[in-house]
């Protein structure tokens, strides 16, 4: 072995130990990110979305005369509340710490970028389940029963759509500074989305939200959902684009760089 | 071969050149990096630290590029200047995690150890979010040394401490780099850098103006050529009088007094108030007019 110099460290040899750090996912990252996420109590300011959708739906299914509102609110409404959601929980697990520095703690180990990534993503996409995906399947319960097409359908796609929305959000906030992440973001959700799938074709193509609705629209078979895509092309478009943009966060992470003091 | 060295390192943004040209080598033992603040010590700190890739030149450590190396963190430790942690975990529990992320047998035992080195155990039950900028300081380190690393960059870490946490701090840094240890610490406060290094880098406008022991360095910078502004009740006269006297090399009248320039500023300073009594003439003002880091760096550039 080379020749280590004494240590001060009377805890003996042990201490210098190592265990590999083989794996794609570190507990540690994760809890932190967990905790980082869901600190200050702003798992109120994450349920107060989902608590409204659940309460619109109970609304309209205590109120409504047509049969036709579950599947437009609760596809459009709700599906605008996962791409929110999604937005705000991917935005933040790695953009915040990027932007205040903290980020370093973790990048000054060997634990490996890509696991840095992978690790705040798995994070990211269970609290936007838990925040979202669940919210929605509970609002098409109320709507038309626990067991219908409509709400088990809509809820397998909004967890592909958590799914997608993270792989894409952490990656904005990867490779552009904050401010600038989520106005592409919103842009993406509000413009590209929201407004130019439904009138442009082939926009869907690109739109998370789409390969959301066709997974959901393959269960509940309903054209009031107005889903674009074909449900093999939705699976597709979605893992293509989840592993194209992981890579692409791992790939600036890894070449990480802080400024320094510039005269 | 735990070596950190820099063959011809530059970095630029854009116009802006904050690190020009830049060749050493640093070794075991404490290193200061003394420069002026926007000196380029940070921009080095994060090259060397593998969080900035040169724009030109090569630099490795122990052997090897730091750029796109997570591996090297098993021997690495960085202690960034900013005051950026994760705020709401404790103390203890910040050490520990670290501890964790390098694949330590017994995280929580090396977690002890490098808190109670950086004297917090006090604290370490309480949440980050609570400690001082000293505290934060000293938990980063505990932080930074937890996996025992061979090679510590430290940027700016003294910012914050009061003299006592201070000498504390140095006395294990000093003992880090007695073990063979490469310590890397940079500063613009010349007598924390003096204090604590073997080998002293001066970085002046992202170049290296001067290399060597606190004692070398020192004398660079008093044998320079001071320059005071002296207010008396008649300064033609004194300054006559100045350009007479081997001590003074150049004398000029300016609204605000006279300008000297001392060429030995111990005799100068001894002979000035004795002179203008000589000479009837009452001295109403003697400043120094050069003290600034920066003066006395750009000095050392141009030598």
């Amino acid at each position: 072995m080379s020749s280590q110099p004494a240590t001060l460290n009377p805890a003996g040899p042990n201490k210098r130990a190592v265990q590999p750090m083989s794996g794609l996912l570190n507990g540690v990252i994760m809890r932190i990110t967990l905790r980082a996420t869901m600190g200050r109590k702003r798992a109120l300011l994450f349920a107060a979305p989902a608590i409204l959708l659940i309460g619109i739906s109970a609304l309209l299914k205590a109120t409504a005369h047509s049969p036709v509102w579950p599947p437009e609110i609760l596809g459009q409404v709700g599906y605008l509340v996962l791409a929110l959601t999604a937005l705000i929980i991917g935005g933040s697990v790695v953009g915040a710490e990027v932007e205040d520095g903290s980020i370093v703690h973790l990048l000054a180990t060997p634990v490996s970028r890509r696991t840095v990534v992978l690790s705040k993503y798995v994070v990211a996409v269970t609290l936007t389940i838990a925040f979202a995906a669940i919210p929605e399947y509970l609002a098409g319960a109320i709507a038309t029963g626990a067991k219908s097409g409509l709400a088990v359908g809509l809820f397998v796609g909004a967890l592909v759509g958590a799914v997608v929305y993270n792989a894409l959000f952490i990656m904005l906030t990867s490779v552009f500074s904050p401010s600038r992440a989520l106005a592409f973001g919103l842009l993406y959700v509000l413009l590209w989305e929201g407004v130019l799938a439904s009138l442009v074709g082939g926009v869907a193509l690109l739109s998370a939200e789409h390969y959301g609705l066709a997974i959901a629209n393959s269960i509940a078979h309903n054209s009031a959902l107005h889903a674009h895509l074909t449900v093999g092309t939705g699976i597709g478009m979605a893992v293509a684009v989840t592993v194209l943009t992981l890579i692409l966060a791992v790939n600036r992470l890894s070449a990480f760089a802080i400024k320094g003091d510039v005269a | 071969m735990s070596t950190i060295e820099l063959r011809g390192v530059s970095r630029w943004y854009g116009n802006v050149v904050a690190v020009n040209d830049i060749t050493m080598t640093i070794g075991s033992g404490v290193t200061g990096l003394l420069g002026p603040n926007g000196a380029g010590k940070t921009t080095l700190m994060h090259m060397i630290a593998g969080f900035l890739p040169p724009s030109r030149g090569e630099l490795t450590v122990a052997g090897r590029s730091s750029w796109r190396n997570p591996e090297m963190f098993r021997q690495v430790a960085l202690v960034p200047e900013r005051d950026s942690v994760y705020s709401f975990l404790t103390g203890s529990e910040f050490v520990t995690a670290t501890a964790k992320l390098h694949g330590l047998a017994d995280p929580e035992g090396a977690a002890r150890h490098a808190i109670g080195l950086l004297e917090m155990a006090d604290a370490q039950d309480r949440k980050i979010s609570t400690y001082s900028k000293g505290m934060r300081q000293r938990i980063k380190m505990a932080a930074a040394l937890v996996h025992d690393p061979q090679i510590v960059l430290l940027d700016e870490p003294f910012n914050g401490m009061d003299p006592r946490q201070r000498l504390h701090m140095m006395d294990l840094l000093h003992d880090q780099g007695e073990q063979g240890r490469v310590i890397v610490f940079s500063s613009h406060i010349l007598e924390e850098v003096e204090r604590l290094s073997g080998i002293i880098q001066v970085i002046v406008g992202g170049r290296l103006a001067a290399s060597g022991d606190f004692r070398a360095i020192r004398r660079l910078m008093t044998n320079r050529p001071h320059v005071f502004l002296v207010s008396s009740s008649d300064d033609r006269a004194l300054a006559a009088a100045l350009m007479a006297r081997q001590s003074v090399g150049a004398v000029e009248l300016t609204p605000h007094g006279v300008q000297v320039r001392a060429s030995d500023y111990g005799t100068f300073t001894r002979e000035i108030a004795g002179l203008s009594r000589d000479h009837r003439i009452r001295l109403r003002q003697v400043l120094p007019a050069d003290e600034s880091l920066e003066s006395v760096f750009t000095y050392l550039l141009a030598s």
